[in-house]
């Protein structure tokens, strides 16, 4: 689950974490008051969406040569212009895919003076198992292209659960960072604060980028994206009611209140699978026999009917959909559980698209009866390398 | 031969109690006659637990120390909730038993990351969370993998998605070559068991003629694998391999159903993972529905 950098700053503030202060706004109205409430006079316009590269993007509604996302006023007048500017226009970044996000949100926040920039990240890091920061100076840009370009730039300290940030750990960060004088004092505190939030509020990723040196030589969180695991929210209701539902889709948010395993693709062919591997790779055969899937859907080890009605819903109310395929390798999920779900679905919301399902495994044999028997035209299909081509054949001939 | 588990096998359940614990624990008597030995609840010890299935009978234990002690097991599944899995295997790993299997999916990632460090200080073993669990043909079956599609034979499987796991398996019975174990090392980012570990297991098994690897994006544990048969394959250690990877299409940071399945910070890609595992000599099967004919094909020369 992800939040905004407002809520994510408001969050590590928290924690004593050294954060601008800023005000989050929702109309335009909101501008000047919000801006007069803060020291000045330099301001950050700075949209806030689910997605990074903002200050590089742009607004579709605006011209080429308009600003992007991300703004420097120097008045209250100019932050006002800019606010009327930006909110409710659809901005587009690397990370939005060329449709864009609308800006529902700004975060109006304290200029600062910056000396320079580093980039901070913790994360869990697989291949030890625990939670590591990743360091860099070369705060402010693409991680990913300083990675690929300059790998020697980037550091990574893996923290031992039981210790926490040890002031062995300090010091390989801070020189890392290249750290001196009271930047260096600051990080000695701002580590371990990260290092806490990031473990007591079951982050899966706290990436600051940048963390900033500022001219009078403190360190500053200048931009905070934050993501939480989504198997612990259980444990923090105060970090669910965060969620902001106008950044998901709406079928992706229909399918989490059943929890299924939904992620909404740019293809045709609609998916429902049981078990994530099995759902991935049926993505991935549907394009080798050269089309494209709708989404991923993973309706887990042990679905009911109504589960399977309401997955079954959420794939035909994509309107990019021209034809289904349901691949079942029935363990704990029984196939006439899975037709059972299907002929309600169809008979709730009709079937406009041709339709292959694919069963094996526990009790295929009753699913199968229930699905030859119930009259429709649904494509049955012997093994998931014939159910792929039989879809494909039969979107291509509509 | 096999690996992890065989007829000696005595098992725990915890979280034998609830509807999933007791679904599982009648399939796995039910099939070969999986030793079972008991299960555990904190409020219920000294009760008995019934299957429906024949009225087997099996004691309840308050705690895994208890139940350990009073029937000898050395090995404990885990069907617990989410909330309560890692205190679970914490549990396990405090009473000592050998073999821990977590079927639980949705474990909270820095749980893990606190039961692997008890882990490494410890003798135990642990596969999962989020597997299907471990399986060796007509002799032992913890976990939820369907026992009628396997056949005893000469494959050993390793995988991180528990229905591709079903697929390989299914294939290799329909190619007539049957399979010494099917371990599912679980689709979180965190588990007790890499493929590594089971690697070397089926190579050091003499009844494990060829083996079957499946993984999927996200992490670099395939590539790691890549790595480990290149190195054993110089010490003249290589037994022939099919594989596959889930996740070709996948769009880049989106968690795909498994925690772990997500490629994330230009890393975890399928590409990478199909070479490296191409370069350790694996024949790599481009469809899931040909993991068997692939084994087939490697094992006809």
């Amino acid at each position: 689950m992800n939040i905004h950098e407002h809520q994510a700053k408001a969050l590590l503030k928290e924690y004593g974490a050294p954060v601008a202060e800023g005000v989050a706004i929702f109309s335009a109205d909101e501008a000047e008051a919000a801006a007069k409430s803060l020291p000045g006079p330099l301001y950050v316009v700075k949209s806030q969406i689910h997605a990074g590269g903002r200050g590089k993007g742009k607004f579709t509604e605006l011209g080429p040569d308009a600003k992007g996302g991300v703004r420097l006023s120097r008045s209250i007048d100019e932050v006002v212009a800019n606010v009327k500017e930006m909110l409710g226009n659809t901005l587009v970044t690397k990370q939005t895919g060329p449709a864009g996000k609308q800006v529902n949100r700004l975060y109006i926040e304290d200029g600062a003076d910056i000396e320079s920039e580093l980039y901070l990240s913790i994360l869990v890091d697989r291949e030890s198992g625990r939670v590591a920061f990743v360091a860099s100076t070369e705060g402010g840009m693409d991680i990913e292209a300083v990675a690929e370009e300059t790998p020697e730039k980037i550091h990574t300290i893996v923290i031992d659960p039981d210790t926490g940030v040890t002031d062995a750990d300090i010091v390989k960060l801070s020189d890392a960072f290249g750290l001196s004088g009271e930047a260096r004092v600051d990080g000695g505190t701002l580590f371990p604060i990260l290092y806490n939030a990031f473990v007591e509020k079951d982050m899966s990723l706290l990436e600051i980028n940048p963390l900033i040196v500022m001219t009078d030589g403190h360190l500053r969180v200048l931009d905070a994206k934050v993501s939480f695991d989504g198997n612990a929210m259980f444990r923090h209701p105060d970090i669910a009611e965060l969620r902001d539902l106008s950044e998901e889709d709406e079928k992706e948010i229909e399918a989490s209140k059943w929890d299924l395993a939904y992620v909404a693709l740019d293809g045709n062919i609609g998916c429902m699978v049981n078990g994530a591997g099995l759902a991935m790779s049926t993505m991935d055969i549907i394009k080798l026999y050269g089309e494209e899937p709708a989404n991923f859907l993973d309706v887990g080890g042990g679905a009911t009917a109504e589960k399977v009605t309401a997955a079954f819903k959420i794939i035909t109310a994509d309107p990019a959909v021209k034809g289904i395929l349901v691949n079942i390798f029935g363990g704990i999920m029984r196939c006439d559980v899975i037709a059972e779900g299907v002929l309600k679905a169809v008979k709730e919301v009709g079937l406009q698209v041709p339709l292959v399902v694919r069963l094996e495994g526990t009790r295929v044999a009753e699913g199968q009866k229930m699905i030859n028997e119930s009259g429709l035209n649904v494509i049955s299909a012997n093994d998931l390398d014939d159910a792929a081509q039989k879809i494909v054949a039969a979107i291509k001939g509509a | 031969m096999s690996i992890l588990v065989n007829k000696d096998t005595k098992v725990l359940v915890q979280g034998l109690t609830g509807k999933t614990g007791t679904f599982h624990t009648e399939q796995a008597l039910a099939y070969f006659g999986t030793q079972m030995v008991g299960g555990t609840h904190p409020k219920k010890g000294g009760e008995k637990w019934t299957s429906s299935l024949d009225g087997t009978e099996l004691p309840i234990f308050t705690t895994v120390a208890e139940g350990r002690e009073a029937t000898d097991a050395n090995a404990s599944v885990i069907y617990v909730p989410p909330a309560g899995a890692a205190a679970a295997i914490m549990e396990a790993i405090d009473a000592e038993i050998p073999l821990i299997i977590c079927i639980t999916e949705g474990v909270p990632v820095l749980d893990m990351v606190k039961v692997k460090a008890r882990l490494a200080k410890s003798n135990s073993r642990l596969i999962g969370p989020n597997c299907p669990g471990v399986l060796t043909p007509e002799e032992c079956k913890i976990g939820i993998m369907p026992g009628n599609i396997f056949s005893k034979g000469s494959v050993g499987i390793v995988s991180r998605s528990g229905t591709l796991t079903y697929e390989a398996v299914f294939q290799t019975t329909n190619e007539g070559l049957g399979q010494t174990t099917a371990v599912g090392i679980g689709g979180d980012p965190v588990k007790g068991t890499e493929f590594i570990d089971i690697l070397e297991m089926f190579l050091a098994d003499e009844a494990t003629k060829s083996m079957v690897m499946i993984g999927e994006i996200g992490g670099s544990a395939e590539e790691d694998a890549a790595q480990f048969l290149i190195d054993e394959a110089k010490r003249g250690r290589k037994k022939p391999m099919a594989g596959f990877i889930a996740g070709l299409t996948a769009p880049k940071g989106r968690t795909m159903g498994h925690a772990g399945a997500v490629i994330s910070g230009g890393k975890g890609g399928a590409e990478d993972k199909i070479a490296a595992m191409e370069a350790a000599g694996i024949k790599m099967s481009k469809s899931p529905a040909q993991i068997g004919r692939t084994l087939v094909e490697v094992l006809k020369g």
